[in-house]
């Protein structure tokens, strides 16, 4: 294969098209599958952490190449560009171009891996088929290690989500909104009674798999929601996070804050909702997997179901449950410790390791966390207690940096 | 004062046999001064050290750490390893723990350093494809690391790129792999031209630029993560300021534009399309199994259900045999030989009778020449089922006749104590017959009790077929 043969600018206007109707999807994450190498004869490699090759100005990274099969779609959700009422440039990719431009940019370091998802074309099982077959011949023909994510096709037939979890790191299913009523109102075509029980299948399968030592799916399945496009609440939407976490096994959730894009439906809302908002789930998310807080505590700290987009879920909660504080670093259990806005989970491990060796002082406190400066009203040692700060009633400002107009460059 | 002459860069092996030398002579850590490279010291002799002193001995973690820090380019690092060493010796062993310990603290940030940077190397490297004069493929790659990790990130890409030929060069020493080994080279001056004629390259650059989303754009955070230093080293990075700057054009562009009136939009195309995808016969059905790879790998292919449609009995084992995976039809090997005679005795025409199994491929492990049957896990045979089900609903049998424990799994969803269960069984859709698999009989010691054992599954198989004949 000839070096010049091998992409012409066919085949680049495409990846431009198709990277550009992928670029909504908010994971890029090439973590958790198992160490594997390409050996003598393959290529590529999966550390088991991720590698970001580089990151785009909206300060997401690039680990995978993420892209899409096709951006036709007999589907018309309506808050995807990709509908087949939007006006967008189509095209479509072969099989062969995908694996070529997978390994072509493999080679160059420019990538974990693969994130493949599709319009549908045909049918959901074509298509299914389709994104199958990629993963398969870079596995099987190419001896490809690297990282591959499929997007699942959820209307799909279950054997072909099967055949695809024998080839795939990880599988997707994006749920897109959280509630069966704005799927309905938004995605006509789409049944979210299908995506849970796609979900259930995949979750199974990856159980068995595990149990069984087979190969599927074994970094785990994962989803997205679109936020902001419908009426759900930030409870809502932590909410079905915590049912597909707990009854699917779910390994991330993605949210996506909405964003105007080309060509938009008139059923969407014309302004788009603040990106903190996208933030502060994520952080919500993390204190509901690492941190022991309930969906109820979450919501708690922010009002009518709405996380406070002025300060982080965790201080939030903090504020509103101040009699529970100040904690002491030397004596406090790791539960109250992971409490204590702040501190994150790995510096709480280091604080219960060294108090083990020596009785900890607010320096020390400070060697083992970055964020003493939040957290010191929260916080006794032996050198320190913070008396009335605690309770003041302008904590909450001494503790927020007033905003400022972001520099653009 | 005892001076100690180390090489530039990371110098583990002069930095060990140091440690050695002086821990034999109980030296402390305010009696060394550490010099670096051929600069000659103020300070102090470079009186040989023993060569012959004893390995020090050290628990695991501050090995590693060792190894981490003497690639910083901190020119204390080897005195604080010094330091951490003789703490360590003189009882502190578990003192990497101590996370707020000052040295503990400081060590831990010289390694930090030199992991982000090991991280960032493996991350923002990019090869170039360029070629040899005889033709063949090479990348090459240039690269600028803030410390001596150049022989450090080495296993990271042979791993990787085991089956490329490759070069690396950076300012503080290069690597080269021809396939099958790798050699550790002197520092190098940048290559001109790198990307030259190279469309992958310029795919990425397309790439990277059609991937941003430019209504959320956040120059901070990105910068956070890609430091403007390895910019100049990133193809792609060319590209980012331009971005930036159209960035609140674009976004206010789409918001201004007047949402697109939907066209054609009935959904009759897309459900008619999610109806039609079902197999409709049990030929379509048999295709889609033929084309689908085996869960185990190793089986030469699927094998399919073999008799009439619209059959009154049929019979469902566990899994294709070595002979039925060589052969691609069901029941030909021994035990599905004793099969024939026993439905023969118990007045079933084997041609009249639908024959599958549960598990459509063969699983096995090779153990020399021969391929030794394994049971399919429940797992499996649950993969399989939609298309057993799917099968049955073709052929429309009047009863179901299960093999078994994996075929009366398979049908059942749970697992059948056979011997003690065996006789009709509802199935759900089917009415249901469960009985042994003739390969059991086959591993009974010959005898009167394997005589009983084929005579009791005659007796089986007779009964099924008067159960098929009552509910015809």
């Amino acid at each position: 294969m000839g070096r010049t043969s091998a992409v012409d600018d066919a085949l680049l206007d495409k990846l431009e098209i198709l990277a550009d109707a992928a670029k909504y999807d908010a994971s890029c994450a090439s973590s958790g599958a198992k160490r594997r190498t390409g050996g003598p004869d393959g290529i590529g490699s999966t550390t088991g952490a991720g590698i970001c090759h580089a990151y785009t100005p909206d300060g997401r990274c690039v680990s995978l190449l993420k892209i899409l099969l096709t951006n036709y779609c007999l589907f018309d959700c309506a808050y995807c560009i990709n509908r087949r009422s939007s006006n967008v440039r189509r095209a479509r990719f072969s099989v062969d171009e995908v694996v070529r431009l997978t390994l072509g940019f493999y080679k160059r370091n420019c990538i974990e891996g693969l994130f493949l998802s599709s319009g549908i074309i045909r049918s959901p099982d074509y298509t299914m088929e389709q994104l199958m077959l990629v993963a398969r011949t870079l596995r099987r023909d190419h001896g490809f290690a690297g990282y591959i994510h499929l997007k699942t096709i959820p209307e799909a037939s279950p054997w072909l989500i099967e055949q695809a979890g024998l080839w795939a790191d990880r599988l997707s299913i994006n749920l897109e909104l959280a509630s069966d009523r704005s799927l309905k109102e938004f995605a006509p075509e789409k049944d979210g009674t299908a995506i849970k029980a796609v979900m259930g299948q995949v979750g199974e399968r990856i159980i068995e798999a595990k149990e069984e030592k087979r190969r599927f799916s074994p970094a785990g399945q994962s989803t997205q929601m679109i936020v902001g496009a419908d009426a759900s609440t930030d409870l809502s939407v932590l909410e079905t996070s915590d049912t597909l976490y707990r009854r699917y096994g779910l390994r991330r959730v993605y949210y996506s804050a909405f964003s105007p894009i080309p060509e938009a439906s008139s059923a969407l809302p014309a302004k788009p909702p603040p990106l903190q908002r996208e933030n502060r789930l994520y952080q919500a998310d993390w204190l509901l997997r690492y941190y022991g807080f309930t969906v109820k505590e979450i919501a708690a700290g922010g009002e009518g179901g709405m996380l406070d987009l002025g300060i982080d879920p965790k201080l939030a909660w903090a504020l509103k449950n101040r009699e529970r504080f100040p904690v002491d670093v030397n004596s406090a259990d790791r539960e109250m410790l992971l409490r204590v806005p702040g501190l994150g989970a790995r510096a709480v491990d280091r604080i219960v390791e060294a108090r083990r060796h020596t009785t900890l002082r607010l320096e020390d406190v400070a060697r083992l966390s970055s964020g003493l400066k939040r957290a010191r009203a929260f916080l006794i040692a032996a050198d320190h207690h913070p008396g009335g700060l605690t309770d003041r009633a302008d904590l909450r400002q001494r503790l927020v940096a007033p905003p400022k107009q972001l520099s653009l460059f | 004062m005892r001076r100690v002459e180390l090489k530039d860069g990371a110098d583990l092996d002069g930095f060990r046999r140091a440690l050695r030398g002086l821990v034999a002579l109980g030296v402390g850590p305010d009696e060394v001064v550490w010099s670096v490279g051929a600069a000659p010291s103020l300070f102090g002799d470079a009186a040989p050290l023993p060569a012959d002193a004893p390995p020090v001995s050290l628990p695991r973690p501050v090995g590693a750490l060792i190894e981490s820090v003497v690639c910083h380019r901190d020119p204390e690092r080897y005195a604080l390893l010094h330091r951490l060493v003789r703490r360590v010796l003189r009882g502190e062993r578990d003192m990497l723990d101590h996370h707020a310990d000052p040295l503990v603290h400081r060590l831990a940030l010289l390694d930090k350093a030199v992991r982000r940077d090991l991280h960032k190397m493996h991350a923002f490297l990019r090869f170039h494809e360029v070629r040899d004069p005889d033709g063949a493929e090479h990348y090459l790659a240039w690269f600028e690391p803030d410390h001596f990790i150049v022989e450090a990130t080495a296993p990271f890409f042979v791993e990787r790129f085991e089956s490329l030929v490759w070069t690396i060069l950076t300012p503080v020493g290069s690597l080269q792999w021809d396939r099958r080994s790798l050699t550790v080279g002197p520092a190098a001056l940048r290559p001109e031209g790198l990307d030259r004629d190279d469309r992958f390259a310029e795919g990425w650059q397309r790439y990277y630029e059609s991937t941003f989303n430019p209504a959320r754009v956040n120059p901070t955070a990105m910068r956070a993560e890609m430091p403007r230093k390895y910019w100049a080293n990133l193809p792609e990075a060319a590209a980012i300021p331009a971005m930036i700057r159209s960035a609140p054009a674009r976004v206010q562009a789409m918001i201004e534009a007047e949402a697109a009136a939907p066209r054609h939009r009935t959904p009759d195309k897309a459900v008619a399309a999610m109806a039609r995808q079902e197999p409709a016969t049990l030929a379509e059905l048999n295709r889609i199994i033929l084309a689908a790879d085996p869960l185990v790998p190793g089986a030469t292919q699927a094998v399919l259900g073999e008799g009439p449609a619209g059959a009154a009995i049929a019979i469902v084992g566990e899994q294709p045999g070595d002979q039925e995976d060589m052969e691609g039809r069901p029941f030909v090997g021994p035990a599905g030989q004793l099969l024939t005679r026993a439905l023969e005795e118990a007045g079933i025409e084997r041609d009249a009778v639908y024959l599958t199994n549960a598990v459509k491929h063969f699983k096995f492990v090779a153990r020399g020449k021969r391929r030794l049957h394994q049971s399919p896990t429940a797992g499996e045979v649950k993969h399989y089922r939609w298309w057993l089900m799917k099968e049955l609903s073709f052929v429309r049998p009047r009863l179901v006749v299960t093999l078994g424990a994996t075929a009366a799994l398979a049908l059942t969803g749970r697992s059948v104590p056979v011997l003690r269960e065996r006789g009709p069984m509802d199935f759900g859709d089917w009415n249901g017959f469960v009985t042994v698999h003739p390969s059991h009989l086959l591993r009974l010691p010959a005898g009167k009790g394997a005589e009983q054992a084929y005579r009791d599954f005659v007796a089986d198989l007779r009964q099924a077929r008067g159960m098929a004949k009552r509910t015809g």
